[in-house]
């Protein structure tokens, strides 16, 4: 260990767990409303950012729209909405009783559907000119005695990040614990029919639910893309949500949220190891950790263990 | 899956019974495709003969996914993988101890299948979708593997590593019309393999667990053995098949399209193709080639109009076509062509009481 790199890595690990956890919330939501594991949140990510990038004039001259950062992201955000609710209608409703592989099979071409339509929209080329309300310079220092320098260094747009992310999970959770709506979201994971009979909605949840994780999917891309750019391989970045949810606990929304945490603090400590080989590992320990959850603990820490009849 | 048969088709005979090639036109047909497909590379333009070569590999890595995805009911998204563990250990066995391709090929599917056991360890606690995620990991790790162990061996970051050409002797498969018959030969092989596989108990027991492992469990199959055997089969067939890949583009390396986007490509040739069905890996694997091949002239024609537009234009249709066919198939005909192709069959001979 390289210990006095520790305290600034075990911060940014911190930092950037949550903008994980936010978008494992993402993966969590829909799974929770209508048992779908969407592999295709990680594009979703991507298009969001990418919407964000359009609306706001990132194409230079001759863009269609030139909004300021705030009215592009709400713009992205409606429009990811609508995306949401015409993936639920289009794609995912045929499937409502399917077994699961096709259903996993349905968000994997998504995403390949989803890849294509981006890098033909926007382009292949990754856009650094990506909106942001701090540049890149502009760090906090925290006076930290033993780190590196005596001090901890962060940046604003990653802690401002931070701080988007939790609040916009709080949210949500709340959303799904305390109101009606999340209340029928929660009645309708539990049995379709029951809910059906109680007077809810399904196909209108099942909607709702696939808006929401439209959402949320843009909220987090636009906070990747502010830290590192809006580009296709944000779908890629985005996979390291899976171990983050596994971790959590599959049906667990604060779960997401820790697990997210936990992958940004593995990933950011094996990089703060003295030995080049451990550090390489960075890209590739949420995996490790993903194989070993699953053999000791596969309902993850926070998640319901099942019980399968026949 | 049995074929429906008209009444009083009996079999009067266990030979007649356990027959693959049922009746003797068959044994006709069977004979004239192989004979036309073995003089492709006489008849065919260039590109047929590259295009059968991908094919097959293509096919053979299919049929292995076929085993633990098709007939098993285990998603692994790591099949991609496999084959690229498949093309170093063959690269390797053949560069550094001399062994001819063929001689190499057993070991291959050993190596292999030995690695694909250890990525379905899992699969003792943990089924589903869950296994889905024990294989993404296998697509992470392995790559990572090759990039950063045995630097002198595997390439170290350069991601790849060159592949000697295969040879008998002094002769040399060192064009794509030699080649073929290496493919070829092999295809028909691992297709023997695998119809017998599946209709076996080793087969049926596949079937059991994936219809209701359960009831499979209750009925005596050992679970985590024979999922460990799906595992076992799907992870040598993909290690031959990158073994093919690799002496045929004399090259192999983790850049080269052996990542999570080829073993979804290759899950979608067997959805397109059809689960559970030996016919599906041929129909799927053709099916989605053709696709590409068809979005790429696309790609260049649309470029050509365009041609401030073409580098998006040329990479963009490949996954929306893709993405398009696999979706549609799902809702349209989940149990792909393979069992739209029966339907035909049986409309044929229904008729003319068929609609």
């Amino acid at each position: 260990m390289n210990w006095p790199l520790v305290p600034q890595q075990i911060m940014t690990g911190i930092l950037n767990g949550g903008i994980i956890g936010l978008i494992a919330l993402g993966i969590v939501l829909i799974f929770k409303a209508s048992e779908v594991f969407n592999f295709a949140h990680g594009h979703m990510v991507m298009v969001g950012a990418f919407l964000t990038w359009w609306f706001s004039g990132g194409g230079g001259e001759g863009s269609l729209f030139n909004l300021p950062f705030w009215a592009a992201l709400l713009a992205a955000l409606v429009v990811s909405a609508v995306i949401g609710l015409l993936i639920e209608r289009l794609a995912l409703r045929p499937m409502t009783g399917q077994p699961l592989l096709a259903i996993i099979l349905m968000t994997l071409g998504l995403s390949q559907l989803l890849e294509g339509l981006a890098s033909i929209f926007f382009g292949v080329q990754p856009k650094s000119n990506f909106p942001a309300p701090f540049s890149a310079g502009e760090v906090f220092r925290f006076p930290f005695p033993g780190a590196f320098n005596d001090t901890i260094i962060l940046k604003k747009t990653l802690v401002a990040a931070f701080i988007v992310a939790i609040v916009a999970a709080v949210v949500f959770i709340l959303l799904f614990q305390r109101t009606r709506i999340g209340l029928a979201m929660r009645a309708t994971s539990e049995n379709h029919e029951v809910a059906r009979s109680l007077g809810i909605r399904v196909s209108e949840v099942f909607g709702l639910s696939w808006a929401v994780a439209g959402i949320v999917a843009t909220l987090g891309g636009v906070l990747l893309a502010t830290l590192t750019g809006a580009s296709l391989s944000l779908s890629t970045v985005v996979l390291i949500a899976f171990p983050a949810i596994l971790l959590g606990g599959l049906d667990s929304l604060p779960g997401a949220i820790v697990g997210g945490i936990v992958v940004g603090l593995v990933q950011a400590l094996v990089q703060a190891s003295s030995a080049i080989e451990v550090r390489n590992s960075a890209e590739i320990a949420p995996y490790v950790l993903l194989l070993i959850v699953l053999v000791i603990r596969p309902e993850g820490l926070f998640g319901r263990k099942r019980i399968e009849r026949v | 899956m049995a074929a429906i048969r008209p009444a009083g088709d009996f079999d009067r005979s266990y030979e007649q019974d356990k027959a693959i090639v049922r009746q003797n036109w068959q044994w006709v047909v069977l004979t004239l495709a192989i004979v036309v497909t073995a003089t492709v590379p006489l008849w065919g333009s260039a590109y047929l003969t590259t295009t059968f070569n991908r094919l097959a590999y293509t096919v053979i890595a299919v049929q292995g996914l076929n085993i633990v995805t098709g007939y098993t009911g285990q998603i692994s998204l790591g099949q991609a993988a496999f084959m690229l563990v498949g093309g170093y250990i063959s690269a390797l066995l053949v560069t550094h101890l001399g062994l001819s391709m063929f001689l190499a090929l057993p070991l291959v599917a050993l190596g292999t299948g030995l690695v694909g056991l250890i990525f379905g360890l899992p699969s003792l606690r943990v089924k589903g979708f869950y296994l889905a995620m024990a294989t993404l990991a296998a697509q992470f790790i392995i790559p990572w593997l090759t990039r950063h162990t045995f630097t002198d061996y595997l390439g170290g970051s350069s991601g790849r590593i060159a592949v000697p050409v295969p040879a008998i002797g002094e002769f040399l498969f060192n064009s794509a019309t030699r080649y073929f018959y290496i493919s070829l030969a092999l295809v028909i092989i691992t297709t023997v393999l695998t119809a017998n596989i599946t209709r076996t108990r080793l087969g049926r027991a596949f079937v059991a667990v994936r219809d209701n492992d359960l009831a499979a469990e209750l009925l005596g199959v050992n679970l985590f053995g024979y999922k460990l055997r799906a595992f076992f089969i799907a992870a040598a067939l993909a290690g031959v098949a990158g073994a093919m890949r690799a002496h045929s583009q004399r090259v192999v390396g983790t850049e080269l399209g052996y990542g999570l986007n080829e073993s979804i490509i290759l899950l979608g040739m067997l959805v397109i193709g059809g689960l559970g069905s030996n016919l599906g890996p041929f129909l799927g694997a053709a099916a989605v080639i053709f696709l590409e091949d068809l979005a790429n002239v696309v790609g260049q024609e649309l470029g050509l109009l365009f041609p401030d537009q073409s580098a998006r234009l040329l990479t963009s249709f490949r996954p929306i076509f893709f993405g398009l066919a696999l979706m549609l198939f799902l809702i349209f005909e989940p149990r792909g062509l393979a069992h739209r192709w029966r339907l035909i069959k049986a409309s044929w001979r229904l008729r003319p009481f068929s609609r």
